[in-house]
């Protein structure tokens, strides 16, 4: 043992003492750190449980409602086909003409009437022709015979089927069902057609295509425009008051309420240029002015990212600013500029306000074929059928959220996978 | 001043950021056969002087050059100079390691290629291999060029760059401070580099290792507060230097 050399002096001897973790005090402090931790993960973690389950409800909640959208109920029709049709009419482009000027509806009519008394028409829906006319066109031999065809029910019969009729429509139901004649089946006409009046005969396609041929408009615009525009701020504009107020103003108009947009979309697209109203073409460009100042933020920060010294290497070897720009730059940015595309692009999707401004709230029973067409987009026909008296519209507004709400999904899914295609691995 | 015609003149130049003046009418030759090295402590503009030698001061908004650079007697600031040419006659070896996220050949092979200077791929194979042995690299890499640059060592890494900037023939390669991120085995390799490509590029580096400056170098130029203090033979800068400065510096008072 090496004794401890002490100072000697006036003063005393100096000893340093180490801190001493053991007081009480030191221990209360460690504690309530402990608890500090313990409580912030237990925050964290219930916030995350929370926001999990509000998305398992509405995920649930749409299932639920949403499922029998795509059932149809459909009764059994004995019907003797005896209309006067020559067998080859009934090929090609005129068979639904011929068909239909040969009294095909009256037909269906009377056989309604024939097997479920003087109100069996109102049993079936107003579409149930149109499934007997499909039916003879597939099989031309149907006009020789007598047939049993199922054919879908009308709007009361179908809710009451479904458990949620009037009284009077239960009791049909019942006696329908004791004769044996209900059974259900696949709407795939959900899933082809376009709006109605009758809740039997609506379905999504229409809108499905209308959003799709106005996210189209929008995306041919905004992303190029968007992108273009990060490039030049990013890599070529002087930093001045100039550039500065166009940074506030881009930062100010990706905030600016939706509908506003639609009012511009309406004086300027609508009022000034004339275009057609309803039409995907105004309901893109107006969607496109919206999704524009997402994408360049979004890009502006992705090309922020890159880092400087890439471009230095690049120049240093005699690259021109346009080389740097498209060899490098955007290729490192692009992950990060598809995706706040794709996100402008989602919530584009899901825009209603500015669409209902510039006339694509119109009733429109066919698909639009082209951008100028009258068109609706399936947040618009969400908020139509949603406000629609007939019980049958219900489930239908709920099986268009679910049609939706895979759109959307499938765009993420793009995302990510985009994401993650192009993303550098430094 | 060695008899060899210079191939950079650099006349009272002056380089400001904003009303800042960050070098002060600098004088200097470089000759096509050597290698000069810059030294000085940190913030003395040699790093700042080097990057005007191929204007990538140009790509800072605030910075503003006086005075006159020529290259082979061709003003480099001069209204007519073509900087993408420039660039690739005088190139660029920097502080840290930024090969290209793309593969080996890919970050040797880009200047040859923005510039047109093959036909074809055997051509290109070419260059890219008689510029990666020349980086001392070849041998390493010959089996993975299509890896990812990014996935060398440092060392490696700082050796592709070379190699990418000799890949384009340049005629005088900059380098500011290579090693400097670098352990001392890769700084070694470096060195020796240097030494190799000596006389075929003339070769200007900024380091902030004396020791190195003594190595690699035959003149030395030593900055001070964006002044040139001395310039003159290396083994005279670190046997005998005339200013006081300077011997203070090497002697390690300040710095």
């Amino acid at each position: 043992m090496i004794a401890p050399i002490v100072p000697t002096g006036t003063a005393g001897p100096v000893v340093h003492r180490p801190t001493d973790w053991t007081t009480m005090a030191s221990r209360r402090h460690t504690r309530r750190r402990y608890a500090a931790e313990r409580r912030f993960r237990l925050m964290g973690l219930a916030a995350v449980w929370l926001s999990v389950g509000f998305l398992a409800f509405l995920i649930g909640t749409m299932l639920w409602q949403g499922a029998s959208g795509f059932v149809e109920t459909r009764i059994a029709l004995p019907i003797d086909v005896r209309v006067d049709v020559a067998p080859d009419r009934l090929t090609g482009r005129g068979a639904d003409l011929a068909l239909a000027g040969a009294g095909l509806e009256g037909e269906v009519d009377a056989a309604a009437t024939a097997a479920y008394g003087p109100d069996g028409p109102d049993l079936l829906s107003d579409g149930a022709w149109l499934r007997v006319r499909d039916a003879v066109k597939h099989d031309p031999t149907l006009l020789q015979r007598h047939v049993v065809i199922a054919v879908p029910a009308a709007a009361d019969i179908d809710v009451a089927e479904k458990g949620r009729g009037t009284s009077t429509a239960e009791a049909q139901v019942a006696r329908l069902n004791a004769a044996g004649v209900v059974s259900r089946g696949l709407n795939l006409g959900f899933l082809t057609d376009a709006d109605s009046t009758d809740s039997t005969r609506v379905g999504i396609w229409g809108a499905f295509k209308g959003s799709l041929l106005t996210l189209i408009v929008t995306l041919a615009l905004a992303f190029p425009i968007g992108v273009f525009a990060a490039l030049y701020l990013e890599e070529y504009a002087p930093r001045n008051r100039w550039t500065d107020l166009i940074e506030v103003s881009i930062n100010n108009l990706a905030a600016v309420p939706s509908i506003i947009f639609g009012l511009l979309g309406l004086a300027v697209f609508l009022g000034t240029f004339h275009l057609p109203r309803s039409a995907p073409l105004v309901g893109g460009l107006t969607l496109a002015l919206m999704t524009m100042p997402v994408i360049v933020i979004a890009g502006r920060n992705a090309i922020k990212a890159v880092p400087p010294s890439i471009r230095d290497a690049a120049l240093a070897v005699g690259a021109s600013p346009v080389q740097v720009v498209f060899h490098h730059v955007l290729p490192l940015a692009l992950p990060g500029i598809l995706t706040g595309t794709i996100i402008g692009m989602a919530r584009a999707l899901g825009e209603t306000a500015p669409l209902l401004m510039i006339g694509m709230r119109a009733f429109i029973a066919a698909p639009p074929d082209r951008i100028t067409d009258p068109a609706t987009v399936l947040p618009v026909q969400i908020f139509l059928w949603s406000d629609e008296v007939n019980r049958g519209f219900v489930e239908k507004t709920s099986a268009a959220i679910i049609v939706l709400l895979v759109f959307l999904l499938a765009m993420n899914g793009l995302a990510i996978y985009l994401r993650n295609r192009f993303e550098t691995r430094w | 001043m060695t008899a060899s015609q210079p191939k950079i003149t650099a006349r009272n130049v002056s380089v400001y950021y904003g009303a800042t003046r960050a070098i002060d009418d600098v004088s200097i030759d470089v000759t096509q056969d050597e290698v000069v090295a810059f030294i000085g402590p940190s913030g003395c503009g040699k790093s700042t002087f080097l990057r005007t030698l191929n204007r990538m001061n140009d790509t800072v908004a605030s910075a503003r050059v006086e005075g006159q650079i020529h290259l082979d007697g061709q003003d480099i600031y001069a209204p007519d100079m073509d900087v993408v040419q420039l660039r690739a006659r005088v190139g660029m070896v920097f502080q840290k390691p930024n090969p290209f996220p793309k593969s080996i050949y890919d970050n040797v092979a880009y200047g040859p290629r923005i510039h047109g200077l093959v036909d074809g791929r055997t051509a290109l194979d070419d260059i890219v291999e008689g510029s990666l042995r020349r980086a001392g690299l070849w041998d390493e890499v010959k089996d993975r060029l299509t890896d990812s640059g990014t996935a060398l060592s440092g060392g490696q890494q700082q050796r592709l760059c070379i190699a990418r900037a000799i890949a384009v023939d340049p005629e005088v390669i900059l380098m500011d401070e290579p090693c400097s991120a670098l352990d001392p085995i890769a700084t070694a390799k470096i060195e020796e580099l240097i030494h190799e490509l000596k006389g075929r590029y003339a070769i200007v580096i900024v380091t902030h290792n004396m020791q190195q400056a003594a190595r690699v170098s035959q003149r030395t130029a030593f900055f001070h507060l964006g002044h040139l203090v001395e310039f003159g033979a290396t083994s005279d800068i670190f046997t005998n230097p005339k200013a006081e400065r300077t011997k203070d510096y090497i002697t390690g008072r300040y710095g």
